[in-house]
């Protein structure tokens, strides 16, 4: 069964200028253990799908969903004060700046054990041992002494081995990472992305990589959803996301790496990622898509089926060749 | 470019700033309210002649302490009643509001003029100049602002022209400090590096590339002084050390009045009231502004 | 292949830290002696972690800092301690393009404006319509359209601001080109349009790039040459394809296996480097690089390494043999 299950959820913005659907219609599914990212660039409404799981969106957001079910509870029905008990226990969160998600004002230590307090009922003493048995876990060298540092005295690598210490501190079953190496070196991105692939294989937790970066998910994960101007376009595993995209939107952003070239010109994407004014009608990649057609301009597509990796096409695309046009005309 | 025609069609573009602004300060009712009484006021005090039915202070002799028309012995020839010496209460408050409005504009411009200077000064200066700055400014900022007022108008001698001075001296070190820190805050941005790369010199570099940036909160804070402007100019009119009589001045006409505040109530409370709807309009639009131009309180 | 147009030669930018009460001032050796020369039509790369001091060597070849010691000599000019105050002609020569497409551009200047600025200020001969003319020119050459000449910067996207800043760059026909990241805070799909951009450019123009970045794939893409910094330290310099192919340094090594390869099929062992980056306040001894080294000597505690070989240079007592590099 799955641990996860998000069907159909949208999330829109009330702005001065009208509403904006930041989230349109994203399915989600995660299963226990499972290691799953959540691929594509700024405005594709990565971070807001998984924020609005966690009910973290400021009261601007609307939230509607089919299906929004984690670990057998409902969470569009439950109150607040429920979903409080599995925020936090058996989900978990960790942000792109490790620096700024940490309070200033408290010790590492105090932070881990706060959140200890609040879900279990170890004694004082119990929490103490936790505390250093995590930090430990996470790979930070001294943590008798490391508890008692202010979050300006540790590095952006070892602040978020402290992020990812407090996010484990109630084993929980499943652990959002939104871009977790974003902000951090390339070295120290190797040391925490081997650290969080440890931990999911380790402790059968299951794993949510929010990511931009391609390489990051090839090198890690099992299962690849990749999102474009918050629409799910393509879900897919990895071996074959990266032999075999099935929709356009994939096949172009792949194409277009550095390292994947053939020479010296980089195939690009024209146009940008559609905003809040330009939305287009029908398709949402189509101004931007070079097999699009009268079709991708004027209607919406639908998911495919699970051997075209559900492409949100019209005409998925089977080793870089537009499929069904035929039938179509 | 003579081929601009032929462009296509532009597509959707955001809403400008002008108008996204207004969107925003729309939201606050509190600040549109307060923006119609300030421009109510500044319509008053520019036709101020044309309104007010009397001389400020032409003295009625056969009639004084008349009570407003809705009162026993009031009548419609003075509708908001005469004060000690027979002059038209109403005429005298619609006066009055050139003289809030001229105090508020040239106090302000006096207090931002300097403080601006001071504070970009000091945002770009080497330490020592900069920590001159600011200390001086913090020895301003030490004194209570009306008891510094009062004492450098004692100094000054007693006129409304002195009183300006010394309330827009007492101001100004607010916006030293809120344009030092903004300037600050915008220094360190690459567009201010590369201004200095395409080869601008230091006074452009502060006046042109940086200032306009940090105007927001400086246009905020004018427009709150400006209500403290109005009401500290009040308060040393009422302690004898602003206008002096006969000018009419609201603050002047309470001091004036002070005695009557039992027998005749209008002659007091009118003057008070009218303080009292300036100020709170004048920081109701500043609340609107603030909400408006400062992104970081703005709600998302 | 043609003169170099730029040559740094032991380039070193220290900084003083007020060390507080009753503590001595410390100094922060943010570049410590990096030599390169930067050649017309050719891309020198420099690679480094964040506080290897790739953005301090960016203001001190743009002359915004003048250099602690060293010589910087462009167009066969030695730079002087004032750098390029007063004198246009110099200033004209480097022009630098930021990474922050959103901080890098004046929010109350229109494009035009921001475009003409530089010929304003350096070059008073040009006449009022002869400044739009060619920054309407530059709009055209980046790929923006004329009307978006009278916009203001909040109505651009990334990548079309950090074309923006690439034509104001240019507007007074440099010959130098420093861009600090300029592609890392944009999304995949607009980096390539930028990329492609600036590689027609350089085509064009004949542009000198020093180009700074952490991301290996895109310099792997863009670069002739290649310099990796370490703690403000060049720790190894050489052609593109010797040094992917055949690096030397163990941190130069490393930094390439820890780079994540958009390839499912290639997934490889990483070198693991234990530990951060020391503060450049207290550099360790001997070599900077050996408290994190795996292939670390006694001689590597004491002795600093010096800058070694012919066109392909590394500063290691124990480089990684050649035959085990071709593995990588």
């Amino acid at each position: 069964m799955a641990l996860l299950e998000i069907r159909n959820l949208s999330v829109e913005f009330a702005t001065h200028s009208g509403k904006f659907r930041a989230v349109d219609g994203v399915d989600v599914t995660v299963d226990e253990g499972e290691l799953l990212a959540i691929v594509g660039e700024s405005g594709s409404g990565k971070s807001v799908s998984m924020l609005a799981l966690m009910g973290l969106l400021p009261w601007t957001a609307t939230v509607t969903a089919d299906k929004l079910e984690f670990d057998g509870h409902d969470l569009r029905k439950i109150s607040a004060r429920a979903r409080r008990r599995i925020i936090g226990k058996d989900i978990s969160m960790i942000f792109q700046e490790p620096i700024s998600s940490l309070n200033p004002a408290f010790t590492i230590g105090w932070q881990i054990k706060e959140s200890l307090r609040k879900h279990t009922n170890m004694s004082r003493s119990q929490r103490q041992d936790r505390a250093v048995e995590l930090m430990r876990q996470v790979g930070i060298p001294a943590p008798e002494k490391r508890l008692q540092a202010y979050p300006h005295q540790l590095s952006g690598g070892m602040s978020q081995r402290a992020m990812i210490a407090m996010a484990l501190a109630n084993k929980p079953k499943l652990l959002i990472a939104d871009e977790p190496t974003t902000a951090l070196d390339v070295t120290i991105q190797a040391q925490i992305l081997e650290l969080l692939t440890d931990l999911q294989k380790n402790s059968g937790m299951a794993l949510v990589l929010i990511t931009h970066d391609m390489g990051v998910v090839a090198e890690t994960v099992q299962r690849v959803q990749v999102q474009y101007a918050g629409q799910r376009v393509e879900l897919q595993e990895v071996d074959g996301l990266f032999e075999n995209p099935h929709h356009p939107y994939t096949a172009a952003l792949l194409a277009a790496l550095p390292e994947r070239a053939t020479e010296k010109r980089l195939p690009t994407i024209p146009g940008v990622v559609p905003g809040q004014f330009d939305r287009p009608q029908g398709c949402l990649f189509s101004p931007r898509c070079s097999f699009a057609d009268a079709r991708c301009i004027a209607e919406r597509p639908t998911p495919a089926g699970h051997d075209l990796g559900y492409a949100l096409c019209h005409y998925p695309l089977i080793d870089g060749q537009p499929t069904g046009k035929e039938n179509a005309a | 470019m003579t081929d601009a025609a032929s462009q296509p069609a532009r597509p959707a573009v955001p809403p400008s700033r002008l108008k996204e602004f207004w969107s925003s300060f729309r939201e606050n009712r509190g600040a549109v309210i307060g923006l119609f009484v300030f421009l109510a006021f500044l319509v008053v005090a520019a036709f101020a002649p044309i309104l007010a039915p009397y001389s400020p202070t032409e003295q009625y002799r056969d009639a004084l302490l008349v009570p407003p028309f809705w009162q026993d012995g009031g009548s419609t020839r003075f509708l908001l009643g005469t004060d000690a010496v027979g002059r038209d209460l109403l005429s005298r408050l619609i006066y009055g509001a050139r003289f809030s409005f001229f105090i508020g504009v040239i106090v302000v411009t006096l207090a931002t003029t300097l403080g601006v200077l001071l504070g970009v000064i000091a945002g770009f200066a080497p330490t020592w100049l900069d920590t001159l700055i600011m200390r001086l400014m913090d020895i301003v900022l030490s004194f209570p602002s009306l008891l510094l007022a009062l004492v450098m108008v004692a100094i000054l001698g007693p006129s409304l022209l002195n009183a300006m001075i010394a309330i827009s001296i007492v101001l100004q070190p607010h916006f030293v400090r809120l344009t030092r820190a903004a300037v600050l805050a915008e220094r360190s941005k690459d567009y201010v590096t590369a201004a200095r790369v395409a080869g601008g010199r230091p006074l452009r570099i502060m006046f042109r590339t940086v200032l306009p940036n940090c105007l927001a909160p400086i246009i905020v804070q004018a427009a709150l002084s400006f209500s403290t402007a109005v009401l500290d100019t009040a308060a040393l009119g009422f302690l004898g050390m602003g206008a002096q009589p006969p000018t009419p001045e609201w603050g002047t006409m309470l001091a004036e009045s002070r005695e009557f505040i039992l027998s005749a109530w209008w002659v007091v409370t009118f003057p008070g009231l009218c303080i009292l709807v300036t100020v709170l309009a004048i920081n109701l639009m500043g609340d609107g502004l603030r909400d408006a131009l400062d992104p970081k309180l703005k709600r998302s | 292949m043609s003169e170099p147009i730029l040559t740094a030669k032991n380039l070193k930018r220290h900084y003083e830290v007020k060390g507080g009460f009753m503590k001595p001032n410390a100094i922060v050796r943010a570049l410590d002696g990096a030599s390169f020369s930067l050649t017309p039509g050719k891309t020198l790369a420099v690679v480094g972690e964040s506080g290897s001091g790739k953005s301090t060597l960016a203001r001190v070849v743009t002359m915004i800092e003048s250099p602690t010691e060293g010589e910087l000599t462009i167009g066969g000019r030695q730079i002087g301690p004032n750098g390029a105050a007063g004198d246009r002609d110099l200033r004209a020569m480097v022009q630098i393009v930021f990474q922050d497409p959103y901080g890098s551009l004046n929010p109350r200047q229109t494009i035009g404006q921001t475009l003409m600025e530089p010929l304003l200020l350096n070059r008073p001969d040009v006449s009022a319509q002869e400044r739009e003319k060619r920054a309407r020119e530059m709009l055209t050459m980046v790929g923006l359209r004329p009307e978006h000449f009278d916009r203001y910067p909040h109505m651009f996207s990334g990548g079309q601001r950090q074309r923006v800043a690439v034509a104001r760059a240019l507007m007074l026909e440099p010959k130098i080109l420093v861009l600090d990241e300029p592609v890392s805070a944009l999304d995949l799909s607009i980096q390539s349009q930028v990329l492609n951009l600036l590689m027609d450019l350089q085509e064009r123009m004949d542009l000198a790039y020093l180009f700074i970045s952490h991301d290996l794939s895109v310099v792997r893409h863009i670069a002739d040459e290649v310099l990796v910094l370490y703690l403000g330290q060049p720790v190894e310099i050489g052609p593109k394809e010797v040094l992917f192919e055949e690096p030397r340094h163990p941190y130069t090594k490393a930094l390439l296996s820890a780079t994540p390869v958009a390839d499912p099929l290639m997934r490889k062992e990483r070198i693991k480097l234990t530990g951060e980056l020391p503060s450049p306040m207290n550099k360790p001894d001997g070599c900077s690089f050996n408290p994190r080294c795996w292939r670390k000597l006694d001689i590597c505690t004491s002795v600093e390494p010096e800058l070694q070989g012919q066109g392909h240079c590394f500063a290691c007592h124990n480089p990684v043999p050649e035959d085990e590099t071709a593995a990588a």
